[in-house]
């Protein structure tokens, strides 16, 4: 039997466009810092370090966690380093999770980052590979095909994305870590922002951000100590599929699904939509709520959109999705699915603040990544599983 | 007061050498002959193209050689308005995701000939080759795809593939 793996630290960078005042080893360390502050715990508490970030080309920085490895405190300990593309702020929490549930480690740092203001995500992503041309212009130009098909076989209405978008940004405006703080959100700002990579709109596209989040992880008797109470760990799940095969379905991928059932079954959850209270998913392009709602199993297939229309979605329905404001209000890529992460966890231990879900005791995190071709997510519990 | 150097940029490129393998390196030196070549498998007689040797849903090696059409399907699609520095096309364009006649997966390709606002999912396309003294191992042999006349493909012809 697994060891049981608390979440007893959180922090987070202001999430921004530059963060100019700090390099890339300040970004983290502010990140960590804050983690460690509100576990209540030093640098010499922490037994292994295990880090995330997007692929090295973004910022050129070659093996960037051996750049890292004096501001994360890491010398003389385990340092790791995790790569599932844009899911590994997720995927690096779990592997961080497995070193405590495995009885190898106490209490593990672990720490994501990205900082766009210096790379160029666009150029890493728009790949021209030998005897190739390239097409396929960044992460936008891939999905939008997947969002097209998408509406064509769900028969949505034309205008979810946008609402998605709305809701996001208002969620933002309750989150001061949020990156995009758009006031006078709306409908038509959103539906009049230029198409980008059509059918998607600037607005429904997720800004270009520097942040860091990081996370303190203890075994059980250690996390019961915790200043605050911690975020119990119930259920992790990954699973990964190739890019390209025969009869994919790249709209509704069978590896999320799988990874969903497995997250379920491990939390002894059979009806998602009514047992879990809210849900942080990692929603880059709007339309990828209703998607990941049925991918989920929060809605049936070809229903997910119904969830954003009829407000189940939003803060006050039945189940709350990116209560942060999410990765449509703030990206930086390689940290965006430990917020979500993170996020799940905040909940949990009530330290959303104005975005805080009124008795949150169970909460999911998700990531996805590459062509959605990673997943992985948790939940995590206010009780112990 | 000197203002504070906050950052510099420092350009990287990258070199490298690729080594195709077996089945691709057909590939390509079909496309060089005015040819596209894919690969069956022998388990869910899906037809890979461009040939990749195996089949990762069966798990098992592709050898049998099939010719796949130079005409095809739109089976999705999207507008670019974004400028990037690797892609070399006049925005907006169109970047489709082509199911080519015989083949059974698709792939993306640019789309040219007809206004952005025309392109729709369903549209029957044909490959617009490079003059054949240009033909050379490569994908961008074929310069774009352009429509082809015929009367749109029917949504269960295609829409496995979205």
């Amino acid at each position: 039997m697994a060891e049981l793996c608390g979440i007893v630290g959180i922090g987070q960078t202001k999430l921004a466009a530059k963060r100019v005042d700090v390099s890339m080893p300040g970004l983290v360390r502010e990140a960590a810092d804050r983690a460690l502050l509100d576990a209540g715990l030093g640098w010499a508490d922490i037994d292994a370090v295990v880090v995330g970030k997007a692929p090295d080309t973004f910022e050129g920085c070659m093996l960037p966690e051996l750049y890292l490895a004096d501001s994360l405190g890491a010398p003389g300990k385990p340092l790791l380093r995790v790569h599932t593309a844009g899911s590994v702020g997720g995927s690096t929490a779990i592997v961080a999770a497995s070193l405590i549930q495995a009885g190898i480690h106490d209490r593990v740092l672990t720490v994501a980052y990205e900082k766009q203001s210096e790379s160029n995500a666009m150029w890493g992503l728009t790949i021209s590979a030998p005897f190739g041309v390239a097409v396929v212009a960044g992460a936008g130009g891939f999905f939008a095909p997947l969002v097209r098909g998408y509406i064509r076989r769900s028969g949505a209405p034309a205008d979810v994305g946008i609402r998605v978008a709305v809701k996001d940004r208002l969620n933002a405006l309750k989150n001061p870590y949020a990156h995009l703080h758009l006031k006078d959100i709306s409908h038509e700002m959103v539906e009049q922002s230029p198409m980008l990579w059509d059918p998607i709109r600037l607005l429904e596209a997720c800004p270009s951000s520097d942040g860091a989040c990081a996370m303190v992880l203890a075994r059980e008797d250690l996390a019961q100590r915790a200043p605050t109470p911690p975020a119990w760990i119930h259920a992790t799940a990954m699973r990964s599929e190739p890019t390209m095969f025969a009869g994919r379905d790249a709209i509704n991928p069978e590896a999320g699904k799988m990874a969903a059932r497995d997250l379920y079954a491990k939390a002894g959850i059979t009806n998602p939509r009514r047992e879990i209270d809210c849900a942080e998913i990692y929603v880059p392009f709007s339309w990828f709520e209703p998607m990941w709602m049925e991918n989920l199993g929060f809605a049936e297939e070809g229903a997910g959109w119904r969830m954003t229309l009829e407000g189940a979605t939003a803060l006050d329905g039945d189940l709350p999705v990116n209560m942060s404001g999410g990765v449509l209000s703030s990206n930086p890529i390689g940290a965006s699915g430990m917020l979500r992460f993170a996020e799940a966890a905040m909940q949990v231990r009530k330290q959303a603040g104005e975005h805080q879900i009124e008795g949150a005791r169970r909460a999911l995190g998700h990531a996805y990544g590459g062509g959605s071709q990673y997943f992985s997510m948790w939940i995590v519990g206010s009780e112990k599983p | 007061m000197v203002e504070p150097v906050k950052s510099i940029v420092t350009p990287i490129r990258l070199e490298y050498d690729y080594t195709p393998g077996r089945a691709t390196s057909r590939f390509l030196r079909g496309i060089a002959q005015h040819r596209i070549l894919g690969q069956e498998c022998p388990s869910c007689l899906k037809v890979y193209v461009p040939a990749r040797g195996s089949c990762p849903r069966c798990a098992v090696p592709t050898e049998r050689e099939v010719d796949v059409q130079d005409s095809g399907t739109v089976v999705t699609f999207s507008i670019v308005r974004v400028p990037s520095e690797n892609i070399h096309f006049e925005l907006p364009y169109a970047c489709a995701s082509i199911l080519l006649d015989g083949a059974g997966i698709p792939f993306f390709h640019v789309l040219q000939g007809l206004a952005p606002e025309e392109v729709r999912m369903g549209m029957r396309v044909k490959a617009r080759w490079v003059p054949t003294e240009k033909l050379g191992p490569t994908i961008a042999s074929i310069e774009c795809f352009v429509p082809s006349g015929e009367p749109d493909a029917a949504l269960e012809t295609y829409g496995e593939h979205t």
